[in-house]
């Protein structure tokens, strides 16, 4: 028997260090990584909350955010293999111009 | 039924035993396939160690553990050392979701032959087979070569190509089957249908044999095995993502492309070829033993046949493999499931 | 008792891997972090019944996206990151932010919840595939449409990105030889 707020209170951990990992890290497929791990901790609060109120809604809205996750990851590191083409570096302190 | 620990001495006399022939099957698999290519190739494989070469695997097992273990110094340490195992362990853990016969009674103890019974067993399956691009992955990455590199990236690149048209071409026989469970899918097969045909899912619908054809393709790129096997063919890359292993992580890698051979091909069984459904006859024992023999000598087929299109083959180059993967295999899987999903709706 | 050990080991796997992820400099470390974070988000899927999305969760995230990172990693070789002085502020001040942010998360997340139910497995499965295709299938058709066009603008998006300047545009730079043809 496991209470519902020990998944609540888990998600809340993961949530917030997917936050400041991604405001501490440098690396810009650090960062991507932190919003991945922001995400999973969305998905096990839904999870958490399906239970709770026995409906199935709330895993079919997981399926629905893995989806998004997956574009946007595939976007996202596109993105960062056009940044790495043009300026040769991954430190987003480095990639703070428009011009190269 | 079964109170807590006979279930739990049940299920770890099955590991143990699956665990045992799994690793058995690995070691004949190659001997197996060094005397059918060797008789291929004209020649004669195998004979000098034991009769016909049966020894062999015992002598290459020992010469795999008394070789000296080279960790090159320029390697990433943890990831090479974490690579086959990985490889290893996942091979070996997809086991444990096939069914092999139907309920047997030991003992006044009526168990499953399986280790364990779950309601989404092909799921996964599909999961530990993409889970295991990181085995592959990692071992090129950490060693730190070049060969390494581009051998894992191509064999990860073609893997995850390939897993899909996996998926796919399963989605007719789940269609069919309404069920993930493959003791379900296996009990739907049973009994005949006209004349003498047995109620396999490769003869049920027109569907189902382009279906087989695109799992069984897609299963010699999950496994990296000719002609899809640029990515650890020697005359190419020396050898791919296992350049820089000796002795028993090479060994560890060796036996997971067996493992994962045998894993395949025992799904191929299930959900296409009926899994253990065949004549029965004889008194009870035998009728208990007889499901287990139809269900390995099914997988046995596809090992050999996995083994005499190696030996008769050539290899695709790199760019022809992942266009046939994406441009062939992948619409034909998505037409077979439409045409399946079709005709399943109009029997409605 | 046993579904509480098996919360407290995958729920330490996972915040462990999370803080690792956070402490390694290489990004490959931190992408298996990331990989282990969402297996042990698997299993804690399956301990509250959702079999089928803890399956989803490997194939999809820790088998395809990931797999996604890594070869991007791989390929870009862009090597570990760099020890600044504001690196080194920013992990100071980092640990007690981590406390606060998750502190108040956790205090919204709780404090509307005002019947909280346990989880107790008792041998039924909520989230069978069976269950979840009713759903998708019929209340969440058009949203389920709707990703599949999403996931193919993805697509396009990404190889246009990803690909090299100038094939796609069909002109290539003026020093270039002209393409090869493909047989």
């Amino acid at each position: 028997m496991v209470p519902i707020s020990y998944y609540l209170v888990l998600s809340a951990i993961l949530f917030a260090l997917g936050v400041v990992g991604f405001l501490i890290k440098r690396n810009l497929i650090t960062l991507f990584m932190s919003i991945e791990l922001m995400l999973n901790a969305v998905n096990l609060a839904f999870v958490a909350f399906a239970w709770q109120w026995k409906s199935l809604n709330g895993q079919v809205f997981v399926f629905f955010v893995m989806v998004v996750a997956a574009a946007e990851a595939a976007v996202g590191l596109a993105i960062i293999i056009a940044v790495f083409r043009t300026r040769e570096t991954l430190n987003i302190d480095r990639v703070n111009l428009l011009k190269l | 039924m079964l109170s807590i620990t006979t279930f739990v001495i049940v299920t770890v006399i099955k590991i143990v035993i699956a665990l045992v022939v799994l690793l058995t099957a690995v070691a004949y698999s190659t001997w197996l396939e060094r005397k059918v290519v060797g008789h291929i190739q004209n020649r004669w494989g195998p004979q000098r160690v034991g009769p016909f070469g049966l020894l062999q695997p015992l002598c290459d097992g020992a010469k795999f553990i008394l070789k000296e273990d080279l960790t090159p110094p320029y390697v990433d340490k943890p990831l090479y050392l974490a690579a086959p195992i990985l490889s290893l362990v996942l091979a070996l853990t997809s086991i444990a979701l096939v069914p092999i016969g139907g309920w047997i009674t030991v003992s006044g103890v009526h168990t499953p032959l399986e280790i364990t019974d779950v309601n989404i067993g092909l799921l996964i399956i599909l999961g530990i087979t993409s889970l295991s691009v990181y085995g592959v992955a990692l071992a090129g990455w950490s060693s730190n070569s070049k060969y390494s590199l581009l051998g894992s990236l191509r064999a990860s690149a073609q893997m995850v190509s390939y897993e899909i048209a996996l998926g796919l071409s399963l989605v007719g026989v789940l269609i069919m089957s309404g069920s993930l469970n493959l003791r379900g899918i296996v009990d739907a097969q049973g009994g005949h249908m006209a004349f003498w045909i047995p109620r396999w899912n490769i003869f049920r619908w027109p569907t189902q044999i382009v279906a087989f054809f695109v799992y069984l393709t897609a299963a010699f790129a999950e496994t990296n095995r000719v002609p899809f096997d640029l990515p650890e063919a020697e005359t190419e890359l020396v050898a791919g993502y296992h350049t820089e292993y000796s002795s028993m992580k090479f060994a560890m890698f060796f036996m997971a492309e067996y493992a994962n051979m045998i894993t395949v091909a025992s799904i191929a069984t299930l959900l296409f070829l009926g899994g253990w459904h065949g004549p029965l006859f004889g008194p009870g024992w035998l009728q208990a033993i007889l499901p287990v023999f139809w269900f390995v000598l099914k997988v046995f087929c596809f090992i050999f046949l996995y083994i005499w299109i190696r030996g008769t083959l050539p290899r695709f180059r790199y760019d022809q493999l992942m266009g046939f993967g994406w441009k062939v295999l992948f619409p034909i899987a998505v037409a077979n499931v439409l045409a399946t999903s079709l005709i399943v709706a109009l029997q409605k | 008792m046993l579904e509480l050990v098996l919360f407290f080991v995958f729920g330490t796997i996972a915040v462990g891997a999370a803080i690792n992820l956070l402490a390694q400099r290489h990004p490959i470390n931190s992408a298996l972090s990331l990989i282990v974070v969402m297996a042990s988000l698997a299993a804690l899927f399956l301990l509250m019944g959702a079999e089928f999305l803890a399956a989803i969760q490997v194939i999809v995230y820790a088998g395809a996206i990931m797999v996604l990172f890594v070869f991007v990693i791989m390929l870009l070789n862009a090597g570990e990151e760099e020890r600044t002085p504001g690196s080194r502020v920013a992990m100071l001040l980092g640990f007690p932010a981590v406390v606060l942010l998750a502190g108040l998360v956790a205090w919204t997340l709780l404090a509307r919840n005002p019947h909280p139910v346990p989880v107790d497995l008792a041998g039924r499965f909520l989230g069978s595939p069976a269950a979840i295709a009713q759903l998708l299938f019929r209340d969440f058709l058009l949203p389920f449409e709707i990703t599949s066009i999403l996931i193919l603008i993805a697509i396009m998006g990404a190889v246009v990105l990803a690909s090299p300047a100038g094939t796609t545009t069909g002109s290539g730079s003026p020093d270039q030889p002209p393409a090869r043809r493909e047989e």
